[in-house]
């Protein structure tokens, strides 16, 4: 389904990054890093008006060749990107925001718990079945 | 291969209509020459876009091919001939124009029309079968007459265009004379209207063959036709219509049948029409059309790779199509369009770079075996120029789907595989690279750029340009470093590494080292470890092992260049600001202040985070103050491959992995440092001897993680380490800044006064300093001084040692007194007198500075001590002084008459605790006032005032008649002191007050009547009112008395009388008392004729009212 997720943290270090099993897993990695340049591009025009409720999924960042590349920020600046196969066309916005939604809660999920510190890298056990089901579907 | 993929010129410049112009002599005739360069010269963008080209009048123009009447048994043998274009645009021209000299009034008319008609006949069978427009201009010498006026021009021209067969609208005058660019204009432009007329007709003439075309056989020519008329709209400038025909001709090209055979012509021409279609968009201002065709193109023809062998072809291509696109797209931005982040060239840039690179991968895996490579000769019977744009030079015009020849197939496939293996593809992809990386700039992606320029770097390396693909990552390291992305980074430290060890760079290979093998870095422990032998092979002055995978023949000569950097010492400095080395350190103070007389403690924590133990040479910490720097230097002279167990006699600095280790530096604060600050400046560690490889890594400041600073506001509380204790690493905190603060004053200060103080006297403060240290000191200094602050910046408080200074007018807030030595236990003290102007509140400071010698460690130092005593004052009003004015009556008066006396009354309030003692006082009247009689003299002096208690003192003035109305009295001084048990030899101070100021009045009259003390009941009482007039005029007054009940009186009840300047009038009444008692005086009333109604209240307050009346005296009995 999704061909890579990564979770970056509000000062955009990586807090977990999975991809499906391949031998380039750098240049999904610099996929998900160049993303971020679309992802504080958007969140500073919405960041001017403080009353402005803004939309947590930013939609398509940037098209590339091979694939698509999705956004999705936290109220807390935590940002969450999908990297998505371009052929597989099954994926239309409204999956891409379901996947969002499941990782949010999968993620809040995480948080809960007390002996996670906030800015540590990812190691849930759960959390990373969650990743896995996301990149194993269909 | 990139000769398939290449734009070729034609397609790519802008299609202008061509006009050739016969019959110019541009060599000899300088006529001609000027005509031509009117023509030729500045082509602005205001002219007529035409191409003009000068042709001699028998020119060959390229012969027109018999046009087929019937299509049916024609099979195309291939799309888009190459030589179409470029005969369109350079050798069949639109307009052929005949240039001859021939003026209306030319005597051998006949001779020279046969002429030129003969001309214009040759030019018209070299154009047989086109439809070529002829035009004639004639060159004459005089400007013409007005339409009309020159019937032989008229008959003349008739004639001509009869003989030559065109129509009168062909035929221009050209008049030889000033204007002639005027006249070039208007040619041109005529011109202009012809070439269009000729590229519509000729569009036409292709269009009209489509009726005669079958969808299975011409579908080639469906394509052609359409890019023809397209092409001639375009010439025609028409471009609207030339997108139309393009569009058609994109969609005829999707219908083609599409096998490896003709794949590279289909695509070849599909992208000449793609870029026709783009660049037309762009043009039209609709770049979404454009990006919208582009990407349908790319999607088609993605997966339309071709034969296998010659896949790379593929990638060129699409490489291709992504640049020329991007291309495009910037010039459009250049002529004014507006790109956002996610939609700008650059994208297409990165996209022409990667199917450059996966070409050169690809190129890589088919054209590197060792076959034979064919020989120029050979390639250049299967490569070079075709007839038709994208066949292949052994096969064209072959259109079915098996190669006629396979042997002959395989021999082009190896040529072609031949050519690409000389391509040098990194120059192809890094001028790609860099300009996408101009263009993410430009669009606020520093991280895809950042991005590319790793890329870049990694291309850079490919093509063994080792130099610049390490400076290209050492300027991207710091933002992976700083974003935290460590798999990244370690990627690009990697790469780096490579680089820095091919070129034999010790410096950059020894921090890219340092950095690998630190905790930070994602490569494996086997990595870790050999990088880590590598680095101390380095330090240790040997040459490393080459990293793996790399290219042998590079290796070797990497191997001698690191044998020359043995040869030579190899010392430098890295600066580990904004890098993740292996090694880590932090610096602490063990306090935050210290006394200037008590040591101060430095703690340096490190802890390495490579695989094994290491030793380093020298641990510096440098202050900003460098004389501190040799109290802490730490010197290992073991050598970095020393193992811990040998015994030497210097400093150890074995470090194990994640093991911190703390060392502790002390050391005495110097005098100069005394209220400053002490700063870490740097931390400095060195590796290796100095004799041979020595690196000096230098921390500034504290050093700590400065790229993982904690965030937290908070400041953890400084623990100075106890020794045996394993130390955590985290815990220890970075704390590069001390406080010297002055050594504590074993001094008492004591002050003592008598509050508060009262405005402007003279108040005595004493100070007592006694020693209580157990030494004597020395250089004592006592000072008293107003404290710093922002309300005491006025200068209305002085203080001073004697009380003279005060007179000498050089006061000051501070004052200082030196006492020199004092012994131990010995006491002195010193006095200060304040004057304060200014009523208020005031925080005044005693300080004691003194010098003492003082033992720390069997070392004397000298320190600098301070103590301080703050002193706060009230400073109150002593009295208040309040000031009345009052007439002769005592009652109290707001203006004064010129003249006539009046009182002057101060009421003197004592409001100080403290009693007052007034010696004095004084009233110093301005010049319009003077005392009534006797000069004055005070009636208060030697008085002394308890608080609350009021003396008062009344001066009788007069004001002399003045010009101005109002009058400043002058001033009311007082000279006091305070009564208390310390006052006796202070002197008395002055205190001055402000009389009030007075309105003058001027009257002119007074009238004065001598009343006696009393009268007595029924005897006479002679009264004299004294009228005087003040004025020097005349004045007539009217006079009446009133009658009352309680006298009776004799005199003028009512008169009218005139009064001289100056002079006085008398009235002489006789009252005879009715009642007793004090009894109200019959008034009189006056009035004046010149000031009519306005005197009588005047004058009544100048008279008495009452007159106490007595009744009669009992007369003794027997005295009658």
């Amino acid at each position: 389904m999704a061909a890579c997720v990564a979770v970056i943290a509000k000062e955009n270090y990586p807090l977990f990054i999975k991809t499906i099993p391949t031998d380039n897993e750098l240049k999904f990695f610099y996929t998900v890093h160049t993303s971020l340049d679309v992802v504080e591009e958007k969140i500073s025009s919405v960041g001017k008006n403080a009353n402005d409720l803004r939309e947590l999924y930013l939609g398509l960042l940037y098209p590339t060749e091979d694939y698509k590349v999705y956004g999705y920020v936290t109220n807390t600046k935590v940002k969450f990107v999908i990297v998505v196969d371009s052929t597989n066309a099954s994926l239309r916005d409204n999956e891409i925001r379901t996947m969002f939604k499941k990782l949010h809660n999968a993620y809040v999920d995480m948080l809960c718990n007390p002996f996670y510190k906030p800015g540590e890298n990812i190691t849930s056990r759960g959390f990373e079945n969650v990743v896995l089901a996301m990149l194993q579907q269909d | 291969m990139s000769w398939a993929s290449e734009l070729p010129g034609e397609l790519v410049c802008r299609p202008l209509g061509l006009v050739a112009l016969t019959g110019l002599d541009t060599t000899y005739n300088a006529v001609h020459k000027a005509i031509w360069d009117s023509f030729f010269n500045n082509r602005r963008n205001d002219r007529v876009p035409l191409q003009f080209k000068v042709c001699t009048a028998d020119h060959e123009y390229p012969k027109c091919k018999q046009k087929r009447t019937s299509y049916e048994w024609y099979i195309p043998k291939g799309i888009l001939k190459t030589h179409w274009l470029q005969k369109h645009l350079q050798e069949i021209p639109s307009v052929v124009v005949v240039f001859f000299d021939l003026d209306w009034d030319e005597p051998l008319w006949k001779e020279r029309q046969m002429e030129c008609s003969t001309r214009v006949e040759i030019v018209r069978n070299s154009l047989q079968g086109r439809g070529t427009k002829i035009a004639v201009v004639l060159i004459q010498k005089n400007a013409p007459l007005p339409p009309g006026e020159d019937l032989m021009a008229a008959e003349r021209a008739v004639s001509l265009c009869s003989a030559c067969e065109i129509s009168a609208k062909s035929l221009y005058v050209l008049p030889h004379t000033d204007h002639l660019i005027g006249y070039t204009v208007r040619l041109e432009n005529a011109f202009y209207e012809q070439a269009q007329a000729y590229y519509h007709q000729e569009a036409r003439k292709v269009k009209s063959h489509k009726d005669f075309l079958n969808k299975t056989t011409h579908q080639l020519l469906f394509v052609r036709h359409q890019f023809k008329s397209a092409f001639f709209n375009e010439l025609k400038q028409d471009s609207h219509t030339a997108i139309k025909h393009y569009k058609q001709a994109y969609g005829y090209m999707l219908d083609l049948r599409m096998h490896d055979t003709n794949m590279l012509e289909v695509k070849t021409v599909a992208g000449f029409i793609n870029y026709k279609i783009c660049r037309l968009s762009f043009q039209h201002n609709a770049p979404l059309d454009a990006i919208a065709q582009f990407r349908k193109h790319i999607d088609f023809f993605k997966s339309k790779t071709g034969i296998p062998e010659l896949s790379f072809e593929h990638s060129a291509w699409m490489s291709k199509q992504f640049q020329v696109f991007g291309d495009l797209f910037d010039e459009a931005i250049k002529l004014g369009l507006t790109a956002i982040q996610t939609q700008h060239p650059g994208f297409y840039y990165q996209q022409a770079a990667n199917h450059a690179i996966f070409r050169k991968q690809l190129c890589q895996g088919l054209c590197m075996q060792p076959q034979e490579m064919k020989s120029p000769d050979e390639i250049a019977d299967y490569l070079g120029p075709t007839d038709f744009y994208g066949q292949r030079k052994w096969r064209q015009g072959h259109q079915s789907i098996e190669p006629p020849d396979l042997q002959k197939e395989r021999e082009g496939i190896l040529s072609l595989q031949t050519k690409e293996r000389q391509v040098d593809h990194s120059w192809l992809i890094i001028p790609l690279l860099s300009s996408a990386v101009a263009q993410f700039r430009k669009y606020k992606s520093p991280r895809m750029k950042r991005f590319l320029m790793v890329q870049m770097g990694e291309e850079y390396y490919h093509a063994k340009d080792y130099v610049k693909a390490l400076i290209l990552l050492n300027k991207v390291t710091w933002d992976y470093r700083g974003e935290r992305w460590w798999s990244l980074l370690t990627s690009i430290l990697e790469t780096s590494l490579k680089c820095a060890y091919l070129t034999a760079k010790v410096q950059e290979y020894v921090s890219n080292s340092m950095e690998l093998i630190g905790r930070y870095a994602q490569c494996n422990h086997d990595a870790k470890v050999r990088v880590q032998m590598n680095l101390i092979r380095v330090m240790t002055n040997d040459v490393p092992e080459p990293e793996p995978g790399l290219d042998q023949a590079c290796v070797e000569k990497a191997a001698g260049l690191w044998a020359a950097a043995r040869n030579q010492q190899n010392s430098f400095t890295i600066d580990m600001h904004g890098l993740l080395p292996f090694i880590e350190t932090k610096a602490c103070f063990v306090s935050e202040v210290v006394s200037a007389d008590h040591e101060i403690t430095v703690e340096v924590c490190l802890r390495v985070g490579c695989p094994f133990p290491v030793r380093l040479s020298k641990l510096m910490v440098l202050f900003t103050n460098q004389k501190y720097n040799p109290h802490c230097l730490l010197i290992d002279r073991r050598g970095i491959s020393a193992s811990s167990e040998s015994e030497v006699d210097s400093g150890d600095l074995y470090l194990k992995p994640e093991e911190a280790r703390v060392f502790s530096f002390s050391f005495l604060p110097l005098t100069e440092d005394v209220g400053k600050q002490i700063e870490i400046s740097s931390l400095a560690l060195e590796m290796g001897s100095e004799a041979g490889c020595c690196a000096v890594l230098r921390w500034t400041g504290g050093g700590g993680d400065n790229l993982l600073q904690p965030l937290g506001p908070a400041r953890p509380v400084i623990k100075p380490t106890t020794p045996g204790v394993p130390v955590d690493w985290n815990a220890f905190v970075v704390n590069p800044v001390i406080r010297v603060n002055p050594r504590k004053a074993h001094v008492e200060v004591k002050s003592s006064h008598e509050p508060p103080c009262l405005l402007n006297e003279i108040y005595l403060v004493s100070v007592l300093v006694d020693n209580k240290e157990d030494s004597d000191i020395k250089d004592v200094r006592v000072s008293l001084g107003l404290q710093a602050s922002e309300e005491n910046q006025d200068d209305s408080t002085q203080v001073c040692s004697s009380v003279s200074e005060f007179e000498e007018d050089k006061t000051s807030n501070t004052c200082q007194l030196e006492i020199g030595v004092l012994r131990k236990g010995e006491s002195a003290k010193k006095e200060f007198y304040i004057k304060c102007l200014h009523a208020g509140n005031r925080t005044f400071i005693s300080t004691v500075n003194y010098k003492v010698d003082v033992m720390v460690d069997k070392q004397g130092i000298c320190c600098d001590c301070q103590a301080e005593e703050q002193i706060s004052l009230t400073t109150v009003r002593p009295f208040d002084v309040s000031i009345k004015l009052e007439s002769l009556k005592y009652e109290t008066i707001e203006a004064v008459h010129a003249d006539d006396p009046f009182l002057l009354t101060t009421d003197i309030r004592c409001s100080s605790p403290w009693s007052i003692d007034i010696k004095d006082s004084s009233v110093n009247l301005s010049e319009f006032i003077h005392t009534a009689c006797d000069p004055h003299e005070s009636q208060i002096a030697g008085v002394r005032l308890h608080k609350s208690d009021c003396g008062a003192e009344s001066v009788c003035l007069v004001a002399s008649s003045c010009v101005q109305p109002s009058v400043s009295l002058g001033t009311y001084t007082l000279e006091w002191r305070r009564l208390s048990s310390g006052s006796k030899e202070l002197p008395y101070v002055q205190s001055r007050f402000p009389l009030p100021t007075v309105n003058i009045e001027h009257i002119p009259i007074t009238v004065h009547v001598a009343v006696p003390a009393f009268g007595r009941v029924k005897t006479l009482l002679p009264l004299c009112y004294v009228v005087k007039n003040r004025t020097p005029y005349v004045q007539e007054i009217q006079i009446s008395m009133e009658s009352t009940d309680s006298f009776m009186f004799s005199g003028n009840k009512q008169s009218q009388l005139r009064v001289l300047p100056g002079q006085e009038y008398k009235l002489h009444y006789n009252f005879f008392p009715l009642v007793a008692g004090q009894v109200t005086l019959p008034r009189l009333h006056l009035d004046m004729m010149r000031y009519p109604g306005t005197m009588d209240d005047i004058i009544n307050k100048m008279l008495p009212t009452h007159i106490f009346i007595r009744p009669i005296g009992k007369t003794p009995p027997g005295s009658t």
